[in-house]
């Protein structure tokens, strides 16, 4: 699959390495050129300096030709507009977005956006670990 | 009407306006200071929190609002503002400040009401529902000296009742068009002549140089 990333953070590079040594075609951009650095020797794909809330930032990166778009930016509001500007400019079917805030994510998960919010999974995990 | 406006720095100067014109008004920041200065100035109508926090915005009785207004200079935060606001509160009109005149497409796509840039164009937007005594500013023709402008006839207009050459109309400028509202709810786009009769409600397009505004306003609407 060719695969276009949005957010080089601790998530978004390892997700982009996991989908590299499934051999998938992956693009990963982040407005920060360091943030790359995240990235070790055996990632095999693109790396790409945007923004992704730019539409010709995505159109740079390659968003046309992707099957599938995912914004993992620290940023809940960057990601959601960059996954409607995927979504609904784009038209990319397989769009999703990671969200911080569990009631943003309800909302937007209500409104047709693919979304995984992990705050009330970790913090169940914790609690498991603690409580059992 | 009830307005929240998120973004003190634009919102200020939005506020101030539509405090004059007698509606109730609540502005959001994440800062305090942008705030005090609003709260000093024109009182207690501040709400310190994220705009784009769902429970930010029921606190600030988004389910009453008539509209909500994005000032801030993120456009993201804008659009997550006016999509909660529209989709989980009902607020019948969300209009949004876009500083990347590109990121348009996608706000209206998603229903949002949009504006670029300056205030003066967020009251346009709202101008027709809510200030009456001001003309409307359509387009700048000329390197901004000569406007065309809309002037809507209020009850209290010198000309409502009249025809269009009792209007004491300044030098130079030009009615080229009326929209008067139809029968069937639609709108008539006539040329009005000099024995047009003006009536309350229709709205007359006007280009007009922009030293003669005053005289416009006073010969349709102030008096």
């Amino acid at each position: 699959m060719n695969i276009l990333i949005a957010g080089c953070g601790r998530v978004g590079a390892q997700l982009a390495m996991l989908m590299s040594a499934e051999d998938h075609q992956i693009t990963i951009m982040d407005a920060d050129s360091r943030a790359f650095s995240r990235l070790n020797t055996d990632f095999s794909g693109t790396v790409l300096v945007g923004d992704c809330t730019s539409e010709a930032s995505m159109r740079e990166a390659g968003v046309v030709e992707a099957d599938a778009f995912i914004v993992v930016t620290d940023h809940d509001n960057a990601n959601i507009m960059s996954a409607q500007l995927a979504k609904h400019v784009f038209n990319i079917t397989k769009v999703v977005c990671l969200l911080h805030d569990p009631e943003r994510a309800d909302f937007y998960r209500a409104i047709g956006l693919e979304t995984v919010s992990p705050t009330l999974v970790v913090a169940q995990l914790l609690k498991d670990k603690v409580i059992g | 009407m009830y307005v929240i406006i998120v973004g003190a720095e634009v919102g200020y100067h939005l506020a101030k306006a539509l405090i004059k014109e007698g509606h109730e008004v609540l502005v959001i920041d994440k800062e305090a200071e942008p705030l005090s200065r609003i709260e000093d100035e024109l009182g207690s109508i501040c709400s310190q929190g994220d705009g784009c926090d769902i429970s930010v915005l029921r606190e600030a009785g988004a389910e009453r609002t008539d509209l909500l207004v994005a000032l801030t200079s993120a456009d993201e935060d804008n659009l997550v503002a006016c999509q909660i606001a529209k989709h989980k509160f009902n607020v019948p009109r969300t209009i949004a400040r876009v500083s990347n005149p590109q990121n348009e497409a996608l706000f209206r796509k998603v229903g949002i009401d949009v504006t670029v840039s300056s205030v003066k164009l967020i009251l346009e937007n709202i101008t027709e529902s809510i200030l009456t005594h001001s003309l409307t500013h359509l387009l700048s023709l000329e390197d901004s000296n000569v406007q065309m402008v809309e002037a809507r006839i209020l009850p209290a207009s010198p000309v409502a009742g009249k025809r269009l050459r009792d209007a004491v109309l300044p030098a130079g400028s030009l009615v080229i068009l009326m929209i008067r509202n139809g029968a069937a709810g639609g709108s008539d786009f006539l040329v009005p002549a000099p024995d047009t009769l003006l009536q309350i409600d229709d709205r007359l397009i006007v280009v007009v140089k922009k030293e003669q505004e005053e005289a416009l306003l006073a010969a349709f609407v102030t008096g």
